[in-house]
């Protein structure tokens, strides 16, 4: 394991994602340590995707970035195309949601790892070989001398997404991306996939950006959350504190929609904690704060004017946060 | 409308299902051997009584998707019976098939893909009435319906792309409930949606089981989501049904191992937060 002298793993200042149009992603900050888990929920149209295909230098056509991203001593959003490809699965890298679209089809799987490996470290093809067969064995994956001759339509989706979290691990990264990586998969074989993918990155001493809709898999795997709504952060901290003690109204409402043993055990009559309303499509946000649509604390004050992070003193971008008990707002 | 919230522990199910099997054959492996096959559903015993919400559950590949084929008669089973209000829905004549494909509807789990996106909501909502030849006054009917789902009228005039996931899964609500069904059939109705707006989905539902005393048959792999909409669940497994029961009891008391398994599966953030998820 090495820990390189720069300070953080990615360091994001002001990004913005736009193409013109639309602004997906307006102003997001954040910082992941060498090692640190930070996990990125939010709902579709938040720019969470978003967010993580502009690390990666990934953004479709028309889009374009702003702000910096340092990473490895490097501004990514200043890199040309072939430095970023070069970096690509060496020093950063992303496990997709669905495997079957993200790995190519007409390949063996173990030639797609064994590729990676011989591209980044220049190895020949008997050991990059032997390393795959290596990385096999890491994901638990049975019989890996013939898995690797396998085509990705041969094999299960839970050994699809293991595969490609071997392909994502095999130069030990510096950070790893993952964008909803179990979604696509059965919920029996979720949880064996996340624990691989911890154990994995921990032993790599990899930082880790956990992107996904599922608040149980943040609290599971990370150590930092950062909350996004309508392309921008609206919360942000540590795991423990944010999910215990949210103080953002959105936070607190995403929480409660959840089902769980608590809030079904009451009786068969028991109801959900709903947000109302739905998500502001990007063309159209109202002004102020995004979310003061949908907000049970909303003033006139929301609808006029955007709240930073840390407006009120707290980690949230909102103008009157859910405070602890005895706490005063900070006038 | 009048609120249905018990009924009689002995009333007769009104959809059920009796020992039912079904067998797939395989693709050919052997030139001169036979074709190999498959059991996707064996000796199922399954039913819903009036008012009731049901749930089932199991890992992809055990055969809820089948059953729910079965239960909406889109596939003839090669074994046993399939019943509506007691009576045979394949070999009970074509005035009871008529009245079973009124009664019981479906709602799937994608609406981008379950509506056509080149119909006004006003026209797919109408569809049902026009495909099962149902008289009366259709324009009322459809703004009760709307009503009952929480939309408003102005929807009918715009095209599925105008709306968000919720809003689309309310319509394909919407539909399934314009011909005045008793059974609604939900297959994983809130899995292709968002967090924020699953809750208002999963209360919707349990609202329209309470008020218009529908029975629900609610298909999900999530046992949490299932244990909050119903009062009874299956689990399914490999073509057979392994397990009934409450849903608490299930997750409290787990005996079947796919059941096991499923209950184990679950991540909440309270254990996330302890620290022991992933043990």
């Amino acid at each position: 394991m090495t820990i390189s002298a720069k300070p953080h793993a990615i360091e994001v200042n002001n990004l913005v994602v736009s193409n013109g149009d639309v602004t997906a992603v307006r102003g997001v900050s954040f910082t992941i340590p060498h090692g640190g888990r930070m996990g990125l929920v939010g709902e579709s149209g938040s720019g969470k995707s978003m967010t993580a295909l502009a690390l990666m230098g990934l953004l479709p056509m028309g889009w374009n970035t702003h702000g910096s991203i340092l990473h490895d001593g490097v501004d990514l959003v200043t890199q040309s195309d072939k430095a970023l490809s070069s970096r690509r699965g060496r020093t950063l890298s992303m496990v997709f949601q669905d495997p079957l679209s993200s790995l190519n089809p007409v390949r063996r799987v173990g030639d797609q790892i064994s590729s990676v490996i011989r591209r980044h470290t220049g190895a020949d093809r008997k050991v990059a070989e032997a390393q795959t067969i290596e990385l096999i064995k890491q994901m638990n994956l049975p019989r890996p001398e013939q898995l690797v001759r396998a085509y990705p339509h041969e094999i299960s989706g839970g050994q699809r997404q293991r595969i490609m979290i071997a392909m994502a691990l095999a130069c030990y990264p510096q950070l790893i991306i993952a964008d909803e990586p179990t979604t696509a998969l059965d919920v029996t074989v979720q949880k064996q996939v996340l624990r691989l993918l911890n154990g994995a990155v921990r032993d790599r001493g990899s930082a880790l950006l956990m992107i996904t809709h599922d608040l149980p898999i943040i609290a599971a795997m990370c150590d930092t959350v950062a909350v996004m709504y309508a392309g921008r952060i609206v919360e942000i901290g540590p795991v423990q504190e944010v999910f215990r003690n949210p103080r953002h109204h959105y936070t607190r409402g995403l929480l409660d929609s959840q089902p769980t043993m608590d809030n079904i055990a009451l009786d068969g009559s028991s109801r959900l904690v709903s947000i109302p309303g739905m998500v502001p499509p990007l063309h159209s946000l109202p002004t102020g704060c995004a979310f003061n649509p949908r907000c049970p604390a909303a003033t006139d004050k929301c609808r006029e004017i955007m709240p930073e992070l840390g407006s009120d003193g707290v980690s949230a971008a909102c103008w009157h946060p859910i405070r602890l008990a005895g706490e005063v707002a900070a006038q | 409308m009048s609120a249905v919230t018990s009924f009689p522990a002995d009333a007769r199910p009104l959809l059920e299902v009796r020992q039912l099997s079904q067998v797939y054959n395989l693709n050919r492996q052997k030139l001169f051997a036979p074709r190999p096959k498959l059991k996707v559903l064996d000796s199922i015993d399954f039913s819903v009584r009036p008012g009731e919400a049901v749930g089932l559950v199991g890992e992809s590949g055990s055969g809820k998707t089948t059953l729910t084929r079965m239960l909406t008669g889109v596939e003839r089973p090669g074994d046993g019976q399939v019943l509506y209000d007691g009576v045979d829905v394949w070999t009970g004549g074509e005035a009871h098939r008529k009245l079973f494909r009124r009664s019981v509807q479906v709602v799937l789990q994608n609406p981008r893909s379950s509506l056509d996106p080149r119909m006004r909501v006003g026209t797919s909502l109408l569809e049902p009435l026009r495909s099962l030849k149902i008289e009366g006054d259709h324009g009322t009917r459809v703004l009760e319906v709307l009503d009952q789902v929480g939309l408003d009228k102005n929807a009918l005039e715009r095209f599925p792309h105008e709306f968000s996931g919720g809003q689309l899964q309310r319509i394909a609500i919407a539909r399934a409930l314009m011909p005045g069904p008793k059974v609604l059939i939900a297959d994983e109705p809130v899995s292709a949606l968002d967090v924020s707006i699953q809750a208002q989905v999963l209360n919707l539902l349990k609202d329209l089981v309470r008020d218009l005393g529908l029975s629900l048959v609610f298909i999900a792999h999530d046992l949490s989501v299932v244990a909050y909409t119903t009062s009874k669940v299956y689990v399914m497994s490999s073509g057979k049904i392994v397990e009934v029961g409450k849903p608490l009891d299930l997750f409290r008391t787990p005996q079947a191992e796919a059941t096991q398994a499923l209950v184990g599966a679950v991540l909440s953030v309270e254990a996330g937060l302890a620290g022991n998820a992933l043990a």
